[in-house]
């Protein structure tokens, strides 16, 4: 039995094959980002912040050419994904702000938000615990019968050196289930680079291991992100079982908004993939015949959404201690008071 | 024709396959093989598609049942040993056990861990893992004693929309037999005197209420002491009251328990008693353990490891004469 307030459908028909609906996500979760650091630098948030600037373009494509029936884990830097999957700014600035409203109720923060109930698991800080999540989502699905739910879940280069990752990748594998699995390898695991993180000469080389299809891609172009992503989620829809897509790309952040990313070598500062993803975007948008007045349209767009969740979301209850119910368990039972 | 600890925990699940198409099991060796110690035996006979077995990845298979209790099933996943389950520690602790206070989306699955020691199977085979997983909030940890209650609190385990640590003990597994299932079925978060006495109290749990009743027939034979036995059944809903009732009665207080010494369920339960009690009692509380060790191979060893009827007497003889 589906609980009674998922969101579980059949995927919307045809995947989307204009890569400027993901622009449109990426400029929106530059600009939610740009203005959670703002709050941040305001002392108006607690906890940290991580932002997923330079990662947009693969980020945004991912989410874009999922369904709403289909699944997706996000990590760390995937807000731009979040929110092409349907994830509102609201509900982000909710959790950064605590509101008692957003879906984490102040419970849990930042980028542990999610909605389980619409296809979007809440992820834990333990890198490669998601993916046999997913695995499991799609599983019991296939159970029910219904067979055309992707689910996909992003990792940074970090991640992959996890049991997790291995695990669940094989796991994927044996079941052919329709999992895409996205690495964005943006070089640094917070400080450690790709010499300490990996000693295989690319990530994609890790597909065959497993026995699954690879695909590589530019990360900082949107119209290599958007092919690829394309190719990966019809190949998985199609039965084509699990699909690992890597990514090369560059953050261009700290890894918190607490780090000057002061390790990041000359190499990298002078490489191609320095180049903003956003901006690389709007040149490949312009050379697909939008307009800069498209473009722009798109900014003051996502200026105005992004006010507004902004207000509301300042405006909103924080959780009381004295009125929340901290008990975990549904059940009649208590823990004694004591224990 | 009589039913050992082991057949009702099989016909517990193929009773949850039949009744309900949501359940489902996942576990290395559990379809045509029957598990490591058969207690799925048979099953994938009549439910091929949801008796499934599983890789070698206990942190995968963990991440899998909560992604599909997430879609609302109910997996039954079977560790082959409890002790595996220290791989998957984070998914049951971080993924399983939040994800209900976080999110609002309930994990109603459930974890079969085989637990406890048997002669012979060393320090990787036979560890109790209920202290841990009861630790952290969120859980629902299991530990049953009688044939009935391996029975019907798997049943009620696989209906909890908590995620469940079901600690089933090897040694009972087929040393243990009923000659049928019996109306007994107390919910889950009650205890239950298995035998009544006035002289002292033990609260005790899984294999280890079988050593204690045969502690209480050696007092009783021997020293005319009557020893009153608290069958927790759950560790985590722990049912204090029945404890402190029972106490009331006897004023002296034994804590047993085959895990490790260091904190856990004895020490809860010392903890409970020494701020509940502390008027009624005639004795400090006692707790007694396996040794801090790790579990000892050589069944001579193994035999000092774990409390057994006899030591569990000397200690309340102890406790009697304070």
């Amino acid at each position: 039995m589906v609980p009674a307030d998922s969101t579980f459908q059949k995927p919307s028909s045809g995947s989307p094959t204009d890569a400027f609906l993901a622009y449109r996500f990426m400029v929106l979760s530059r600009v939610l980002e740009n203005r959670i650091a703002s709050l941040y630098r305001a002392g108006k948030i607690v906890g940290g912040v991580y932002l997923g600037i330079g990662q947009e373009a693969l980020s945004a494509s991912v989410g874009t050419l999922l369904g709403k029936g289909d699944v997706f884990a996000p990590l760390i830097r995937d807000m731009a994904g979040r929110l092409a999957f349907g994830e509102s700014p609201l509900d982000a600035l909710r959790t950064y702000l605590g509101s008692r409203k957003g879906p984490m109720r102040g419970r849990d923060g930042n980028i542990h938000r999610g909605r389980p109930a619409s296809g979007m698991p809440a992820m834990i800080s333990h890198l490669g615990g998601m993916i046999a999540v997913v695995n499991g989502m799609l599983f019991a699905r296939r159970l029910r019968g219904w067979n055309d739910s992707v689910g996909a879940t992003c990792i940074g280069d970090g991640g992959t050196s996890t049991g997790a990752f291995h695990e669940a990748l094989n796991q994927a594998a044996i079941e052919k289930l329709p999992l895409v699995m996205v690495v964005a390898n943006n070089r640094y695991a917070y400080s450690t680079s790709n010499d300490r993180q990996f000693a295989c000469q690319d990530l994609l080389s890790r597909a065959e291991g497993y026995g699954i299809a690879g695909h590589a891609a530019q990360g900082n172009s949107l119209l290599s992100c958007f092919e690829t992503m394309k190719h990966a989620v019809a190949a998985a829809r199609e039965g084509g079982g699990p699909q690992l897509v890597v990514a090369n790309l560059l953050r261009l952040c700290g890894h918190g908004e607490h780090d000057d990313a002061s390790y990041v070598a000359d190499d990298d500062k002078t490489s191609v993939l320095n180049r903003d993803c956003l901006e690389v975007a709007r040149e490949e948008m312009l050379a697909e015949g939008r307009t800069e007045a498209d473009l722009k349209a798109v900014q003051s767009a996502a200026r105005e959404v992004v006010d507004q969740a902004t207000a509301q979301a300042q405006q909103e209850p924080e959780p009381d201690p004295y009125a929340d119910d901290w008990r975990a368990t549904k059940s009649e039972f208590q823990a004694h008071p004591s224990s | 024709m009589s039913l050992t600890y082991i057949d009702a925990i099989q016909q517990a699940q193929g009773r949850a396959l039949r009744e309900n198409p949501n359940v489902f099991i996942y576990g290395q060796d559990v379809a045509e093989f029957g598990g490591a110690f058969k207690a799925t035996k048979g099953l994938v006979e009549n439910f091929p598609d949801r008796v499934i077995n599983a890789p070698i990845s206990e942190d995968a298979m963990i991440g899998l049942a909560v992604g599909a209790a997430i879609e609302g099933m109910r997996p039954i996943v079977e560790m082959q040993f409890a002790d595996f389950s220290s791989i998957a520690f984070n998914q049951i602790v971080n993924q399983a056990a939040t994800s209900f206070y976080r999110t609002g989306i309930p994990i109603p699955m459930v974890v079969r861990l085989p637990s406890g020691g048997t002669p012979g199977s060393g320090p990787f085979h036979s560890q109790s893992m209920e202290t841990l997983y009861a630790h952290y909030p969120g859980t629902v940890v299991l530990t049953p004693a009688t044939v009935n209650d391996a029975y019907f609190m798997l049943l009620d385990g696989i209906d909890c929309d908590d995620p469940v640590l079901f600690c089933e003990h090897k040694f009972l597994y087929r040393w243990l037999k009923a000659e049928k299932l019996t109306e007994e079925r107390l919910p889950i978060g009650t205890a239950r005197v298995a035998r009544e006495g006035k002289h002292a109290s033990v609260a005790t749990y899984s294999a280890m209420v079988h050593e204690a009743v045969r502690a209480a027939e050696i007092l009783s034979e021997e020293d005319g002491y009557e020893i009153e036995i608290v069958d927790l059944r759950s560790v985590k809903p722990l049912d204090a009251d029945t404890v402190v009732a029972s106490v009331a009665r006897t004023g002296r207080f034994l804590a047993l328990g085959e895990a490790y010494p260091w904190g856990g369920v004895t020490a809860e339960l010392c903890a409970i008693v020494a701020q509940e009690c502390f008027h009624l009692l005639d004795a400090p509380p006692r707790r007694m353990n396996s040794k801090d060790t790790p579990v000892p191979y050589h069944p001579n060893l193994w035999k000092s490891h774990r409390p057994t009827a006899d030591r569990v007497a000397d200690a309340l003889r102890e406790l009697i004469r304070f």
